[in-house]
């Protein structure tokens, strides 16, 4: 009776279990068939047109700007919050107070909705700097909003490194600085690159704080200091605008197949990356 | 360098904190030799080895007082730790190479120190792997991970490693400990062989590896040093009750 009982709650828990993952998947599929089928009819040469007009709504210039945008933002939240991390965890004592407040400022700055530096980057940037809508005012405004991200990736793939790597760099004479470079840190890549996609992700997904920054020019822009849009904000646009819906799904195919091709690709490196060390032998 | 005393320690005091590791440690290791520290868990025998390179110096709270000298030379006065490093090499408990290339672990301490030429390089790994016995079985594997060694042969790797810098001395810090019997009988089997050209000091939780090896070997207790001696002699006739009650297995 009692083992009877035990055998049906079981089989339930299956049921359950296998019937979230075919809804996850299954929305997931929906949601991707459905922008393809959408989209993939109205993916014309056309739309790849180096000029956008009225009459022909080209991506191109909006992908370029997407390139250049997540470029530019990466140069600089990379570094930053790749050397915040390096400070955080290589350099700071343990139980220091800074310590505690950077990582409650990091913390609380992810928690932040993107409008909010859409908003902080168009006072501040576009206004009081007068840098007007540009690629710039968009990529540092971007920068910061991704690097809190970045710095608690590498932050935590950098703790992840075993303290024997570092013993043994320092135990052959090797000073600080090289046992970081040579040693911590590529030890800590595949982490570090894991957060950076998460980051392009994130970049390439924007529009908020874009429309606020970088302004809604179709066209590719002449200099860092002019405006333009990336495909996401493109998207917004011609879908609120509501003349262009089916260019408008076939923007959203590219964008799906670039973000596709992002994520393979950062796994296919994080594998060529970890692959010269990560598999523990003798353990 | 044989029978000339290579490390001198002077009323060696050591503080975690408020916690005293090491009591007044007076003893001189002899160069040439293989000088055995044998103890229970916690008598302040891996701490010890840690003050002849500094390793200690990256602990947290950790205070020492006394004097150290390395041929003479003051160890914690002005001396530059990665030279010290250099001259004293460490291999450590778990073998830990690095997740690189063999070549690269070896070549890792040459660099380091400014050794640039690839046929420099290639002579330093190719002779520091023969010194530790493991040329053989990696010499076509050079540019494999190391990770994917087993673990005996990671820990002669590491050996191999330390060796590249040309070290004076060897600090061993229980090295065979996570190693299987015939990995840990190659290793002893290589101590012996390394003696005739460092010194080497290795901490060890295992008795019978303490008289295998060793020439002299020190009994810790407590943060002291309760007896250090010829091993033979130590072995045979323990002067202290303590030694006695430890050799023999009543604790520890």
């Amino acid at each position: 009776m009692k083992k009877q009982k035990q055998k049906l709650t079981e089989k339930a828990f299956a049921v359950l279990t296998w019937g979230a993952a075919a809804l996850t998947l299954g929305t997931l599929a929906f949601l991707i068939a459905f922008i393809l089928i959408r989209g993939i009819p109205h993916l014309k040469p056309s739309l790849f047109a180096w000029e956008y007009t009225s009459e022909n709504v080209s991506l191109l210039p909006a992908f370029v700007t997407t390139a250049e945008i997540t470029l530019l933002s990466l140069l600089i939240a990379v570094p930053l919050g790749v050397f915040s991390a390096i400070f955080l965890t290589e350099y700071a004592k343990r139980g220091n107070k800074a310590v505690a407040l950077v990582r409650l400022t990091a913390e609380t700055l992810s928690g932040i909705p993107s409008i909010v530096y859409g908003l902080f980057g168009w006072l501040f940037f576009v206004t009081s700097l007068k840098w007007g809508f540009s690629l710039l005012s968009g990529a540092v405004t971007l920068s910061i909003m991704i690097l809190p991200l970045i710095m608690r990736s590498a932050e935590e793939a950098l703790k992840a490194v075993p303290d024997t790597y570092r013993e043994g760099a320092f135990g052959l004479g090797a000073g600080k600085l090289r046992m970081v470079f040579r040693v911590a840190l590529p030890a800590a890549m595949p982490g570090i690159l894991a957060g950076v996609i998460l980051a392009v992700g994130r970049i390439v997904g924007e529009t908020a704080a874009l429309i606020y920054t970088a302004g809604t020019v179709a066209q590719i822009a002449p200099s860092p200091m002019a405006s333009a849009r990336t495909l996401s904000v493109h998207m917004y646009a011609l879908s609120s605008e509501g003349l262009f819906m089916n260019e408008s799904y076939a923007t959203a195919v590219v964008l799906l197949l670039l973000v596709a091709g992002i994520n393979a690709l950062s796994g296919f490196i994080a594998k060529r990356l970890g692959g010269k060390g990560e598999r523990q032998g003798g353990e | 360098m044989k029978d000339k005393s290579i490390f001198e320690i002077k009323s060696l005091d050591l503080f975690y904190g408020n916690f005293q590791a090491l009591k007044s440690i007076n003893m001189e290791l002899a160069g040439g030799e293989i000088t055995a520290f044998i103890g229970p868990s916690g008598c302040g025998k891996s701490t010890l080895l840690k003050t002849l390179n500094r390793m200690n110096d990256l602990v947290e709270g950790c205070r020492i007082t006394g004097t150290v000298r390395l041929m003479g030379q003051d160890v914690y006065g002005g001396m530059d730790v990665n030279l010290l490093r250099r001259r004293v090499g460490m291999v450590f408990q778990k073998p830990n190479p690095f997740p690189m290339s063999v070549y690269d672990n070896i070549a890792f301490g040459p660099r380091t120190h400014g050794v640039k030429k690839k046929s420099a390089l290639d002579s330093v790994v190719e002779k520091s792997l023969r010194d530790a016995a493991i040329w053989d079985e990696v010499k076509d594997r050079l540019k494999k991970p190391a990770l994917a060694l087993s673990g005996g042969q990671q820990q002669r790797l590491c050996i191999a490693r330390a060796l590249a810098v040309g070290p004076e001395v060897l600090l061993m810090d229980e090295p065979t400990s996570a190693l299987d019997p015939i990995s840990t009988g190659k290793i002893e089997e290589l101590l012996l062989q390394l003696r005739e050209e460092y010194s080497i000091v290795i901490v060890t939780h295992n008795m019978q590896q303490a008289t295998r090896v060793s020439d002299r070997t020190a009994f810790f207790l407590l943060g002291e040093v309760v007896e250090y001696a010829k091993t033979e002699t130590m072995f045979s006739m323990p002067k202290d009750k303590r030694t006695e009650d430890y050799i023999t297995g009543r604790f520890g």
